[in-house]
């Protein structure tokens, strides 16, 4: 396997140099060549993806060996479409909101523009190589910003890749790949940057954050937890199996919103384990670790890192279980009668094990959710709408799915983010815009009628310029309008109308139209 | 102006911040706040506050700040009775779910987002805008349905008392407490954990903040401050120009975020403007400030020293003012001219009545200039043409902009007011504090049904179910609903009349 291919750490500061000089000379942009530069990009970053798409596929296939579907529905098709979605509207997305005005302000002009942050920091993580880095920059191109993409050094084949091709497509002028381990990480930490979006592990975030905090650079961060998948007890027993062990398998449990264990009710849980079981054996095959549909465990070190789980749990493994350290395969593995404090239910699994919490209730179910930390994603199995609103309204979670796994991060109007220790901030679509631009309010005034201010805000004060300015500002809380009441004047004037037209009659030229 | 009375500040005991956080969590975790009709309740208690102590305030702003009651009504509690209206009039609005448009993969699914409150967040106030500051934060973390922690600042003695007396009278204590004191509190409310922390002030507090809150991964918003540059074009009336920057200069006597910090036009434009301050400093305040009372004084001694200071070493001529009283803590409106650009009026935000005017050779070095330095909270530009004002806009950044006026993008809420680079992150005033103190949550809702449909992403994989995922989700649910009208009117419609009538 190739090694990686690792940026000079002296080269950094003349890099961050580079675009942020290349960014300040974009400022002097007219809006449309701005528009059709940002355009060109999106375009080229475009052709880069498809006219390397089997490249991109063996990268992926070294680094995870991740099969075709997986790498065309988790990792292409959400970055080319979000391309496609950003081509379509930016027009749209660049221009300038009008906002409500009040009584006082009739005359001004009030709008919101979006505007660049300046120079921005993407640093993706491994286990979607392509889509944890590409996807964050469609949203820096498409909002105008220069941007350096540090891709995570233990997806080896993709990053090299990355380096590769970003200068054969992208303006180097404004974009930059810096590829390397800690040492090149920590230095572009070190640099200044308007805002930066990491996705890892909770505990790299933190070091982040207080490496943005020292510029106070705002920041995004896509940060991971352990996703429950709640199954109540009036669920479809057979499809939620499905798509939970779907959501498992993919990546072999490497993504960041794979349910990562099922907590339900004593009543539902050996049919559940069943229903998995034979799902697995049908979507992988009698022995899975033979699969080609199956991937692989980044490393070494996550390989005994998951290995290890599986041979501390105090649960029982009902199904599964097989590892080959060769190939760092394990097969999707379901362990039963898992308690709280078990080793698989401290950290994030990030791996093809599937661990059963039983508990009581619903209110259990609840309370323990609860009682852990705020995950990225939360999916709850029921038929019951009441269920799932309770469920909703109790519990916190970056995502919330009733009765499927994963499909919110299909769906691109769905912003993508966590809350508490899973994150901060989102992204997808058009809130990738959105994260990467500074929404700049313009108020536009005219330098005539100054006789008006003069009367109300200029000292020297009075009590009569308090008043009008207190009745000009103050709204009046609206109660409740009946539809009656709204309607009400209209019904009066048409009662009006219609009492002259009786008494007056209709104008000539309208009976003449009529034709009689 | 009345002589100062010496009040103490209330200083919350740092052994009942942890009980008062876990007191605060319990409430919260009741699950009282997700009811509506709650915070709807609470909000009302706020309005009641406001208008049974509306005195009371004004006295606690005039004692802190020597605000005239007009200024502080203006500037302070009619924007926080504007916002309270605001949250209260929308609040079913704001809390419902917002549908999002979706592809013909999930035509038949429910996705949306809906906002719910973040926990318990941490409010910590400033001392120029004291009861403002506070208040209209707390009301956008109340209507998002938080427990809420209110630390106003130690600088502003009477407002900060006052809230400590009457937060909890009008407020639920099981959810809203208010902690005073000094950096000592401060200090040991940040070794807590929130789940939002709101601060405004100072950049180097807004790092520290923003440096604790990064140990727990706590999202912030913080409203900081910078140097406020007002660009003054050749063809600006000069009369009209003077009067909105002396205006906004001397509004709490210099001491906004978002005052003009400095004026940078040429020199020819500087003796017309110098003069025209003048003659607005005197219609507004007579021929002596000092001794107006429509005109406010300096929060406390550490920061007219600053002033005194900054004006003593500057290399500017001194054109007008400059006159200081030590015993009222006052110092006259001041224009300084011909500052240059690495003065001692220049090196931080002045935060007081001095306004230095810098000449600059034309606009390309206005602009320069601007860039030069950190992003600010605002900028004005003063101009009849709204090209020059659009290519400032375009080759500058700031928080906010206002074209021939100052402040007044503050003052309407559907702008969303806050900081970039330096000066902030994040933004507040009307919807914008309710997005603020709300997770959005994105919601997908499945059915069980149609599962031969989803069946094609299941392994064991192959090529024709690829294409059919592909197909899938390239098309949403317009393009969908289009080409099924179009299949109807064109081939089906046609064939049923062929068909079916005689």
């Amino acid at each position: 396997m190739a090694a990686l291919i690792e940026s000079d750490v002296a080269s950094i500061p003349q890099v961050v140099q580079r675009l942020r000089d290349g960014f300040h000379s974009h400022r002097a942009l007219d809006r449309t060549r701005d528009r059709c530069y940002r355009l060109q990009q999106l375009r080229n970053l475009k052709k880069m993806l498809l006219e390397n798409e089997k490249k991109i596929k063996e990268a992926l296939y070294q680094d995870l060996q991740k099969n075709d579907t997986e790498v065309i529905l988790m990792e292409m098709n959400p970055c080319v479409g979000d391309i496609v979605l950003a081509l379509n509207s930016l027009e749209d997305w660049m221009a300038s909101k009008q906002l409500p005005k009040d009584l006082l302000n009739r005359m001004n002009d009030i709008h919101l523009r979006p505007e660049p942050y300046g120079l921005t920091l993407i640093i993706g993580a491994w286990n979607y190589p392509i889509d944890l880095t590409i996807h964050p920059l469609i949203g820096a191109i498409a909002a105008g910003n220069a941007c350096i993409l540090k891709p995570s050094e233990i997806s080896v084949a993709t990053s090299n890749l990355l380096s590769e091709l970003f200068p054969k497509y992208l303006d180097p002028e404004m974009y930059a790949c810096i590829t390397g381990g800690i040492d090149v990480a920590q230095a572009v930490l070190k640099e200044r940057f308007d805002y930066i979006l990491y996705t890892g592990s909770s505990n790299v975030g933190k070091i982040v954050m207080k490496h943005a905090a020292e510029n106070l650079t705002p920041v995004t961060l896509e940060l991971g937890g352990k996703s429950p998948a709640i199954v109540a007890d009036d669920a479809n027993i057979e499809v939620a199996a499905r798509r939970i062990i779907w959501a498992k398998g993919l990546n072999l449990g490497q993504t960041c919103i794979a349910p990562d264990y099922v907590i339900c009710t004593p009543q539902v849980h050996d049919d559940l384990i069943d229903a998995c079981k034979k799902t697995i054996q049908s979507f992988y095959g009698e022995t899975p670790l033979t699969s080609k549909d199956l991937g692989k465990i980044v490393n070494e070190r996550h390989f005994q890192r998951v290995t290890k789980l599986l041979d501390s749990t105090k649960g029982l493994v009902a199904f599964g279980g097989e590892m080959d350290e060769e190939s760092r395969r394990i097969s999707p593995t379901l362990i039963r009668d898992v308690s709280p404090d078990d080793c698989t239910m401290q950290e994030e699994i990030f791996g093809p094990l599937l661990p059963f919490v039983s508990m009581p209730s619903m209110d259990d179910i609840i309370k323990f959710v609860n009682s852990r930390d705020k995950p990225l994603a939360c999916y709850v199995f029921t038929e019951s709408k009441k269920v799932f609103e309770h469920i909703s309204q109790e519990t916190s979670s970056g995502a919330l799915l009733r009765n499927d796994c994963l499909m919110h991060a299909g769906v691109r109007t769905l912003p993508f983010g966590g809350v508490g220790n899973s994150g901060m901030g989102t992204y997808h679509g058009k809130s990738s815009f959105n994260t990467f631009s500074h929404f700049k309010p313009v108020f536009s005034t005219n330098t005539g009628l100054d006789s008006l201010n003069v009367k109300l805000r200029y000292p020297p004060f009075s009590s009569t310029k308090t008043n009008r300015l207190r009745w000009l500002l103050t709204p009046s809380e609206r109660k409740g309008r009946g539809l009656l009441r709204t309607l009400l004047p209209y019904i009066i004037l048409g009662a009006i109308v219609a009492l002259l037209v009786q008494v007056y009659g209709l104008p000539e030229w309208m009976y003449r139209l009529r034709g009689t | 102006m009345a002589k100062r009375m010496q009040l103490s500040l209330v200083q919350t005991d740092a052994a009942k911040i942890h009980p008062t956080v876990k007191q605060l969590r319990n409430g919260f975790s009741t699950g009282q706040t997700l009811d509506v009709g709650y915070r709807l309740r609470q909000l009302k208690g706020l309005g009641l506050l406001v208008e049974e102590n509306r005195e009371a305030i004004l006295d606690a702003l005039r004692h802190d700040l020597g605000k005239h009651a007009v200024e502080a009504e203006v500037t302070e509690v009619l924007q926080c009775t504007h916002e309270l209206a605001l949250a209260i009039k929308n609040i079913g609005k704001w809390t419902s779910p917002v549908s999002v448009p979706r592809t013909f993969l999930h035509l038949f699914n429910r996705a949306y987002i809906q906002p719910e409150p973040y926990g318990l967040v941490l409010i910590m106030g400033a001392w120029n805008y004291p009861f403002d500051l506070n208040f209209r934060p707390l009301i956008g973390a109340i209507a998002a349905g938080n427990a809420c922690i209110l630390k106003p600042s130690e600088y502003a003695v009477a407002t900060s008392n006052l809230f400590s007396e009457l937060i909890p009278r009008y407020l639920d204590g099981s959810c809203y407490a208010v902690v005073t004191g000094d950096v000592s509190v401060s200090k040991a409310l940040l070794e807590e954990k929130f789940d939002y922390i709101f601060f405004t002030g100072g950049c180097e507090t807004g790092r520290k903040v923003m440096m604790k809150a990064a140990e727990r991964l706590t999202p912030v918003t913080l409203e900081l401050g910078g140097k406020t540059p007002c660009i003054v074009a050749d063809d600006a009336p000069a009369r009209v120009a003077a009067s909105r920057i002396i205006w906004g200069k001397c509004t709490n006597a210099g001491q906004s975020c978002i005052a003009p910090d400095y004026v940078l036009c040429s020199r020819a434009k500087q003796e017309e403007m110098v003069a025209a301050c003048q003659e607005a400093i005197k219609r507004y305040y007579g021929d002596s400030p000092l001794a107006s009372v429509h005109y406010g004084r300096i929060a406390n001694e550490g920061h007219f020293h600053r002033l005194k200071k900054l004006l003593s070493t500057t290399s500017g001529t001194v054109a007008f003012g400059g006159e200081m009283d030590e015993e009222k803590l006052q110092i006259a409106p001041t224009l300084i001219r011909d500052v240059p650009e690495n003065d001692s009026l220049m090196s931080e935000e002045v935060f007081g009545p001095l306004l230095p005017f810098v000449p600059v050779q034309d606009m390309d070095h206005a602009i320069e200039i601007v860039n030069s330095r950190e992003k600010p909270l605002a900028l004005y530009v003063f101009s009849k043409s709204s090209r020059i004002f659009e290519r400032v806009r375009r080759e500058t950044s700031a928080g906010g902009m206002t074209h021939n006026d100052c402040l007044m993008h503050y003052t309407l809420d559907s702008l969303p007011f806050g900081g970039v680079g330096n000066s902030g992150i994040g933004a507040y005033h009307g919807k914008n504090t309710f997005d603020t103190f709300s997770h959005h949550k994105s919601i997908l809702r499945t059915g069980f049904r149609l599962e031969f449909l989803n069946s094609v992403r299941y392994p064991p994989y192959s090529t024709q179910n690829l294409e059919l995922v592909k197909l899938f989700t390239s098309v949403d649910e317009y393009k969908f609903l289009f080409i099924l009208l179009i299949v109807v009117l064109f081939i089906i419609a046609p064939l049923a009349w062929f068909f079916f009538v005689p």
